[in-house]
């Protein structure tokens, strides 16, 4: 793209720029619901022209290109189409990971046509190259396994194992050195790469092991920033402006979320990538020992009554409620609840379910409106003034010990003041700890009530209740 | 650092600040989706695709180049479709009860 000064734009990098605005007011419009979808279809419009004007571009392959963009626009229809909604954060993940792999095999392609060529390649192209394909292999391999364990093919538990930071030191460092050599020019040139693409996989797959599901928000974040950067960097490799605009673009979005992430969790980014938190940690064991768990075990009318003649009731959904797929229940409940004259609201915890906004969408899917829904620091002065807080599948989030105890492994961590309710309802499948394994002295609060049993169910029971009433 | 270089950086960071800027005004209730647009909007790693695998000829850079186009492919049809589909529930108001919307 470099042109002499006098000569006119290439009307391809017109397109590019048209492309390029066209992305950022589809971001833009992304700031209320109103005018979401007109934003992701003007973003939609300018993907369709840069790739139209891309194809305008002396290709000779057009099987390759053609059979290419069918498959993979047949593939990802229609999965997007059929995915369930619960099943959201892993399809989020499967196509972060298939734009990681394509920037990093984007490098690897220049990186052939240049020693095929056998023409000198500068170092700004060897240090670009090798940037993408380590961002993008790691983004890569990093999205599948975390693709595994959202799809509970893998344990969601943190696997660790000793000397797991020497391992992953040691794969950094091949990467390091083969980059050196491959930016140095030392030949042969490919072979380094070819250890440091997988080497760079590798890496991927380890940082991701050790993190636990309740920690995938975070890491879903990072991924996306990871490939933005990956996509940006391919523009540095191509002399291309809009891949750089686009993937700054995401790079940005996708390290904003991670760090409101990290402090919804009162964590850095580097206690939850190596902190391997969710492994059995010595406080979190001791405090398990405590309290004799004195829960007061009631039934699905009991809640019914309670609900039905409460003035304000607060739903705290988590992740138990995707897992039960308790969405529309809920939504039925708080419509019988709304005909007797109860106000029903829904608090958000951030870090509730598996990725940003998680709940917002599984709620949205039932038909809650969005204006039903309230961020944790809108709501958090309204459980003073609820009758009841139900708790539908959400664990760690509510734990008062979070505010109290400060030996507790999450204290300091924002939660939603469920206990400042007037009366509590928890509805869980047992009385196992969360994800954190730590004891929620909530449930041994004299206000609280447990409701045990799959959380479709027993909303489905509490629902025939108030419709009994 | 060729100047060449210095310029494509220079736009990438003020790139980022108008991200930023732009996206630290999306409700937390579409973060999910603002997920999913990024994702779809990363899927421009498919102009890159096209370029590079267009012009590989050798049967290897050739399997390269279609793996190559398949993936990004997949990043932005599949990331617009579910984008879409997730937005178009977003609603202010309950309508009149749809049960059928959307279940399993």
């Amino acid at each position: 793209m470099t042109a002499v000064d006098t000569a006119l734009a290439n009307p391809v990098d017109v397109a590019y720029l048209a492309t390029a605005i066209l992305f950022i007011l589809g971001l833009r419009y992304l700031s209320s619901p109103k005018t979401a979808r007109l934003g992701n279809r003007i973003s939609a419009v300018g993907m369709l022209i840069a790739v139209v004007a891309t194809l305008t571009q002396g290709i000779v392959n057009w099987y390759v290109i053609g059979a290419g963009l069918v498959l993979g626009a047949v593939v990802g229809i229609v999965s997007a189409q059929r995915v369930k909604m619960t099943a959201m954060p892993q399809m989020v993940a499967i196509f972060n990971g298939a734009g990681g792999g394509a920037a990093a095999l984007v490098a690897a392609g220049e990186l052939l046509k240049y020693t095929n060529s056998g023409a000198p390649i500068s170092y700004d192209i060897s240090f670009t190259s090798m940037l993408t394909a380590v961002i993008g292999a790691i983004s890569f391999a990093g999205s599948i396994v975390a693709f595994l364990k959202l799809q509970e093919v893998m344990t969601g538990r943190p696997i660790t194992y000793p000397g797991q930071q020497v391992v992953n030191a040691l794969v950094l460092l091949v990467i390091l050195v083969t980059w050196g050599m491959v930016v140095a020019g030392v030949q042969p040139i490919l072979e380094w790469f070819w250890i440091a693409l997988p080497a760079a996989f590798l890496l991927g797959i380890l940082f991701v092991l050790p993190i636990g599901g309740a920690d995938m928000p975070v890491v879903i974040s990072l991924l996306n920033s990871f490939t933005g950067l990956a996509a940006a960097s391919t523009g540095f490799v191509l002399g291309n402006n809009v891949l750089i605009v686009s993937g700054a673009l995401v790079g940005a979005s996708g390290t904003l979320l991670t760090v409101l992430m990290g402090k919804a969790m009162n964590r850095s980014i580097t206690n939850v990538l190596f902190g391997a938190f969710g492994a059995v940690k010595s406080g979190g064991a001791a405090a398990g020992t405590k309290g004799g768990q004195n829960v007061r075990s009631v039934s699905a009318d009991d809640v019914a009554a309670m609900l039905a003649y409460a003035n304000q009731v607060i739903v705290v959904p988590g992740y138990g409620m995707a897992v039960a797929q308790a969405q529309h229940s809920i939504r039925e409940l708080a419509e019988q609840l709304e005909k007797k004259g109860v106000e029903v609201k829904y608090a958000i915890h951030p870090v509730a379910g598996r990725m940003p906004g998680h709940m917002n969408v599984l709620l949205a899917e039932a038909n809650v409106p969005y204006t039903s829904l309230y961020d944790m620091d809108d709501i958090n002065p309204e459980f003073e003034r609820s009758d009841v807080a139900l708790v539908v599948g959400a664990n760690d989030v509510t734990n008062p010990a979070a505010r109290e105890d400060k030996g507790s492994p999450i204290y300091g961590m924002p939660i939603l003041n469920v206990d400042k309710a007037n009366n509590v309802v928890v509805l869980k499948r047992s009385m196992a700890s969360g994800f954190a394994g730590i004891d929620n002295p909530l449930y041994d609060d004299p206000k609280t009530v447990m409701l045990f049993g799959d959380a479709k169910k027993s909303i489905d029971g509490v629902v025939a209740g108030v419709k009994a009433l | 650092m060729s100047a060449h270089l210095l310029t494509e950086v220079t736009i990438f960071i003020l790139a980022v600040f108008v991200g930023l800027e732009v996206i630290s005004k999306v409700p937390t209730t579409l973060h999910t989706p603002l997920m999913s647009a990024t994702n779809a909007i990363h899927g421009i790693v498919l102009v890159g695709a096209i370029l590079v695998a267009g012009t590989l000829d050798a049967p290897f850079n050739a399997i390269v180049g279609f793996i190559l186009v398949v993936l990004a492919s997949l990043n932005v049809f599949g990331g617009y479709t579910v984008t879409e589909r997730m937005l178009q529930m977003f609603r202010p108001k309950a309508p009149a009860p749809k049960p059928t919307e959307g279940a399993k």
